[in-house]
């Protein structure tokens, strides 16, 4: 009885917010309702056909394959590195790592402002520094490839400390006696990186690897302030196609049925890295 | 001085040159907006720009609070996030002491299938969340923006790990006492989980202080706007007010820096601790 009482507030706000949301969003989904009409109308799998038939709907999500291609191999070697380094003896360690982790700490809106000023085309800081080197100035959010590079540059920036943690946490978890016995055989440092570390910080890579797929898989924020998915449309990403269905035309079936493939979708590219790379996972 | 110690000393010198070469450019955006914000509109709109304001001017933070009520959004963010952070940590103790201590059926099915819920995009349950707000009446309002978040797997998962590691032996010896279920919780096992409590806290904290996607659909007057809502607004209204925005953005920005500032250990063991395998 008072297991009850314990789980009641957590339980209670998971239920309505949570658990029955998830199935009245499947249900939404073969229904057609603008949320003022009375009820909603069965139609079927036809959301699901009008979004596959919907060419806008697949450069949406050419342009969030692209942002994830962009960002998570970029991110995790950075962020690796990082944590590889800063395993290493250093003056100011713990300064360096709070510097390395400030872009995690600020809310996406205010981080995306502030690009928004170093992407400024004639005062901003990204075409002064590449000016000192002559390159001609770009209009990074006005040009489509421009703009997506800029935003992948960006969410790199954003989320490469977190991944920098996991790591650091990772290789902290190798135990320095391996590293030891590799020393007496003559490893060199290279060859350390490659047979110790990188195995043994597999299961970290792995975590690391499917978390920052999914992360990038529902970036929003960052678009709708830095380019509101354009120039074009070259932005435009799958959270931001189905805000604008769900809260700009209302339409919360077609809506619904679009977070439902965002969500298939995510799941299989996580059990495809489950399956292809758990075997390549090293448990020390 | 040997070949070999010149050439380790020479590796030391350019690791911490490329490190904090690294270090650098990461907060250099930071760094410049708040440089530019100090700035007076001349200074700013100059080519090629310099790092340093000729004089310091509050002038965009005057114009930023005019133009926008930002002290209202600061204090509808820190009144949500402060009551959310408060709330989670009641609701999340009591679930992780019942999941942690308490015998009853179905816990560990009902614990699966609430970490389970972590695994959940939020796309999924956002639109019919918004529609249970709307039929609440909910809708911009504090409710909307608090009782959503008031429950956490991440939390109670957190929790109930730590409360697990917390010996059994003081609770009986409380139990003896006369103390019920609820005093062990509070004057036993939460005492000694401030780590923990810590964790979740600042966790929470930072994260609805920086919510933006659930606020951008619950609120829709002005007086309701967090800071973050009201930083993207005041973005594209005005789209090249640099000074105002880069002043608007510190502003924003202050008081996650301080928290972080001070738990800077408890949020980096939160993330660790949501990186843990099985």
């Amino acid at each position: 009885m008072s297991a009850a009482l314990f789980l009641s507030p957590t339980l209670a706000v998971f239920g309505v917010f949570v658990l029955f949301p998830v199935f009245f969003s499947f249900y939404l989904s073969f229904h057609k309702w603008n949320m003022f009409s009375a009820g909603a109308t069965w139609v079927g799998l036809d959301n699901y056909r009008a979004i596959i038939a919907n060419p806008e709907f697949w450069s949406v999500l050419k342009n969030t394959a692209v942002y994830t291609l962009g960002t998570v191999p970029l991110n995790m070697a950075l962020s690796l590195v990082i944590a590889f380094l800063l395993n290493k003896r250093l003056a100011g360690k713990k300064l360096l790592r709070t510097m390395f982790f400030t872009p995690v700490i600020m809310s996406s809106v205010a981080a995306a402002v502030i690009w928004r000023w170093v992407y400024e085309p004639n005062f901003g800081l990204l075409n002064t520094v590449l000016g000192f080197f002559g390159v001609p100035a770009v209009n990074w959010l006005n040009e489509p490839t421009a703009a997506m590079f800029a935003l992948i540059v960006m969410g790199v920036w954003k989320t490469f400390g977190v991944n920098m943690v996991l790591f650091s946490a990772g290789l902290q978890g190798i135990p320095e006696t391996y590293y030891e016995a590799a020393r007496i055989d003559g490893a060199g440092a290279w060859h350390r990186f490659w047979s110790i570390t990188i195995p043994l910080l597999s299961p970290t890579t792995f975590f690391v690897l499917v978390m920052s797929v999914i992360g990038s898989f529902q970036v929003f924020d960052t678009v709708y302030v830095l380019t509101s998915g354009g120039p074009l449309g070259t932005t435009k990403v799958l959270v931001f196609y189905l805000y604008e269905h769900a809260f700009k035309f209302f339409d919360m079936g077609y809506a619904s049925a679009v977070a439902y493939l965002m969500f298939a979708i995510v799941f299989v590219l996580t059990m495809l890295q489950a399956k292809y790379l758990k075997r390549s996972i090293h448990y020390a | 001085m040997t070949a070999r110690a010149f050439r380790r000393g020479t590796g030391t010198v350019l690791l911490h040159a490329a490190m904090y070469a690294l270090a650098a450019v990461t907060v250099a955006p930071f760094l410049w907006t708040v440089l530019t914000s100090f700035k007076e509109i001349g200074d700013i709109l100059t080519y090629p720009p310099n790092w340093w304001p000729k004089t310091f001017v509050l002038d965009n933070y005057v114009a930023a609070f005019q133009a926008a009520p930002f002290g209202r959004y600061y204090a509808n963010s820190l009144f949500v996030a402060l009551t959310v952070t408060a709330g989670q940590i009641v609701t999340c103790s009591m679930a992780a002491y019942a999941f942690a201590r308490l015998q009853f059926r179905g816990r560990d099915v009902l614990f699966y299938i609430l970490l389970g819920t972590m695994m959940i995009p939020g796309q999924v349950t956002m639109i019919p969340g918004f529609l249970i707000l709307h039929w609440f009446g909910w809708i911009d309002h504090y409710a909307g923006l608090i009782v959503p978040g008031l429950a956490s797997a991440f939390g109670t998962f957190l929790l109930r790990q730590f409360f697990l590691t917390i010996p059994r032996d003081l609770e009986d010896a409380a139990a003896i006492d006369g103390c019920g279920k609820m005093g062990v919780l509070w004057k036993i096992i939460l005492p000694l989980s401030r780590p923990a409590l810590a964790t979740l806290a600042v966790f929470t904290f930072m994260g609805v202080f920086n919510d933006f996607l659930w606020a951008l659909i619950v609120v829709s007057s002005d007086e309701m706007r967090t800071v973050q809502l009201g930083l993207a607004i005041f973005r594209d209204r005005y789209q090249t007010d640099w000074g105002q925005l880069m002043a608007a953005s510190s502003v924003a920005t202050l008081p996650i820096v301080i928290v972080f500032f001070f738990a800077q250990r408890y949020f980096i063991q939160g993330i660790t601790l949501s990186g843990l395998k099985e």
